[in-house]
């Protein structure tokens, strides 16, 4: 029982190093708050917590083996606990204090020291508004990477990966892009979070999946999903967040939040069409997984251009995601890696995408890209796809090798066969 | 005393139970089973990679019943259950050395 001790006596340290923390009083910031975008914006937040839980959750839930559904949703409900703390304690501070050298914020608002109801200068919601808006965003990142490790991460690497990536890979690259870091000043465009979410997980899945290896019995056991209608409950759960996520990122209820919505949607409803028709086109069959799956694919292509362009270029974004996503899951097979639940194929490969289709097409929001006449943005787009799968994927790695050799990632085999559910958690989802 | 099981489409249960009622059978056990025959199995598809799957759902009834209606019991479930297609299933017929109803302690066919 050594283990429960180092359990609990963690958990003194914890509360030791947290009782650091006292909450200051505020003061009431001068700035003009916005009800209308305030109560946007604080919706949009629980929108996305909506995402990741439930959405999330039982989007990869249902695609697991009964005998792993726990513990697959347990990544999702943990990683939005876990880095909510971290984002409050450093993760805000350092992706959005004050810019040092382009690379990372500095510890000024570290347990959000001055993080109030003020207004953010230049915007008219309070700064604690946008602050937990960026946390739900963090939470949904280290979740969406979950899905590579699925069926056998070990519970407790899973969790010291989750802080170490929350706080290395996510705060540097929120910063990059929108804390004042050397991406975003290069007029990098990713309006709500293609590259910072959607690229840096896709890719740290695929250093996940390396790093980690096959599951038992891939390739030659039947390893198929075991509650669809629950992971497509959990697909429609995620458009309906992701509302959220783009309109959100607007920051205001107001006419850019609107046009990031309509595209958005209709990039949505385009990647599932997309999907399905490369999919009986290429097997024969119309799959329900591939609907749910390809509207996925769409929601993550718009994000990073959802403010940028009008329905009709979202509608090729979306096309582009759901057929480009597709395809690179056909790869996967052919590639031989074990991306669990297709992490890099749908967030990785749909992110790229959407991040290169945003230097195409953008036209409005303050963005022009190739098609309206400005190529730069084309290549500007390119090196933040470039730098992000470097970063993401070299930092990912060195993580999780890291966590290897230290408490060991992956389960033992006997403990993968018998189901992560029990093995981890000592229970059943199904009695 | 006979055992009579039979191995049948699962959406043929109802046809099958019925006309066993109706023939005089007292009860009968049903259990999900799964298994292949000539009818081997199906291939699903999920994100674009297939599978093979060998077992297919089927439902399995278990019957005892007295000698003299074991040709009544195998004629009227080949009956009920036949589709003609393959995958109809199967009917295997066993000897019966002994039942006991647990409730009163009954043995034999006053058992059945």
């Amino acid at each position: 029982m050594k283990h429960v001790h180092y359990a609990r006596i963690s958990i003194w340290i914890v509360c030791l190093l947290l009782s650091v923390f006292i909450d200051p009083v505020w003061a009431q910031g001068p700035g003009a708050i916005s009800a209308g975008d305030t109560a946007w914006v604080l919706t949009a937040s629980a929108l996305v917590l909506a995402m990741t839980i439930p959405g999330l959750a039982i989007f990869y839930g249902g695609m697991v083996r009964s005998k792993n559904i726990l513990s697959t949703m347990m990544h999702s409900f943990i990683a939005v606990c876990l880095v909510s703390i971290i984002w409050v304690l450093w993760g805000y501070s350092l992706a959005f204090g004050t810019d040092i050298g382009g690379i990372i914020g500095s510890l000024d608002y570290i347990g959000l020291t001055g993080v109030g109801p003020e207004a953010l200068s230049g915007l008219t919601i309070p700064h604690s508004a946008f602050m937990v808006f960026q946390l739900m965003f963090a939470g949904i990142a280290v979740a969406l990477i979950s899905g590579a490790m699925a069926e056998r991460v070990k519970f407790s690497a899973f969790l010291v990966f989750a802080a170490l990536w929350a706080t290395f890979i996510y705060a540097p690259l929120a910063h990059w892009v929108w804390g004042g870091g050397w991406l975003g000043r290069l007029g990098d465009l990713d309006f709500a979070g293609g590259t910072v979410v959607h690229i840096s997980s896709g890719v740290a899945a695929l250093a996940a999946a390396l790093v980690l290896g096959k599951r038992h019995g891939y390739g030659t056991d039947t390893i198929v999903p075991h509650n669809l209608p629950l992971t497509v409950v959990g697909a429609s759960l995620l458009w309906v967040g992701w509302f959220g996520f783009n309109a959100g990122s607007a920051l205001a209820a107001d006419g850019l939040a609107a046009g990031a919505f309509v595209a958005t949607h209709v990039a949505t409803a385009a990647g599932a069409l997309a999907w399905l028709v490369v999919e009986w086109s290429y097997r024969g069959k119309p799959t329900l997984l591939g609907a749910a799956s390809g509207a996925v694919a769409g929601l993550v292509a718009i994000t990073p251009a959802a403010g940028y362009v009008g329905p009709l270029s979202a509608i090729w974004i979306g096309l582009g995601g759901g057929g480009l996503c597709y395809m690179a899951i056909l790869w996967k097979n052919y590639l031989g890696y074990d991306d669990a639940l297709d992490v890099l194929g749908i967030h990785g490969i749909g992110g790229s995408w959407g991040a290169i289709a945003t230097g195409l097409f953008a036209s409005v929001g303050g963005g022009t890209g190739l098609f309206f006449g400005n190529p730069g943005q084309v290549l500007t787009q390119c090196i933040g796809v470039g730098a992000t799968w470097m970063f993401s994927f070299i930092g990912t790695f060195l993580i999780l090798k890291v966590v290897d050799l230290t408490i060991g990632l992956r389960v033992s085999k006997d403990e993968e066969v018998l189901g992560l559910d029990l093995s981890q958690h000592s229970e059943r989802a199904y009695a | 005393m006979k055992l009579i099981e039979a191995i049948i489409k699962p959406f043929k249960l109802d046809e099958v139970k019925d006309a066993l009622i109706e023939l005089g059978v007292q009860g009968m056990t049903v259990t999900e089973v799964k298994g292949f025959g000539r009818q081997k199995g199906h291939k699903e598809t999920y994100r674009g990679t297939e599978y093979q799957i060998d077992f297919v759902p089927k439902v399995k009834i278990e019957c005892a019943v007295a000698d003299d209606l074991e040709d009544k019991v195998i004629e009227t479930i080949a009956r009920a259950s036949k589709t003609g297609s393959i995958g109809d299933g199967k009917i295997f017929v066993s000897d019966l050395s002994r039942i006991i109803r647990i409730r009163t302690g009954e043995t034999g066919e006053g058992a059945v």
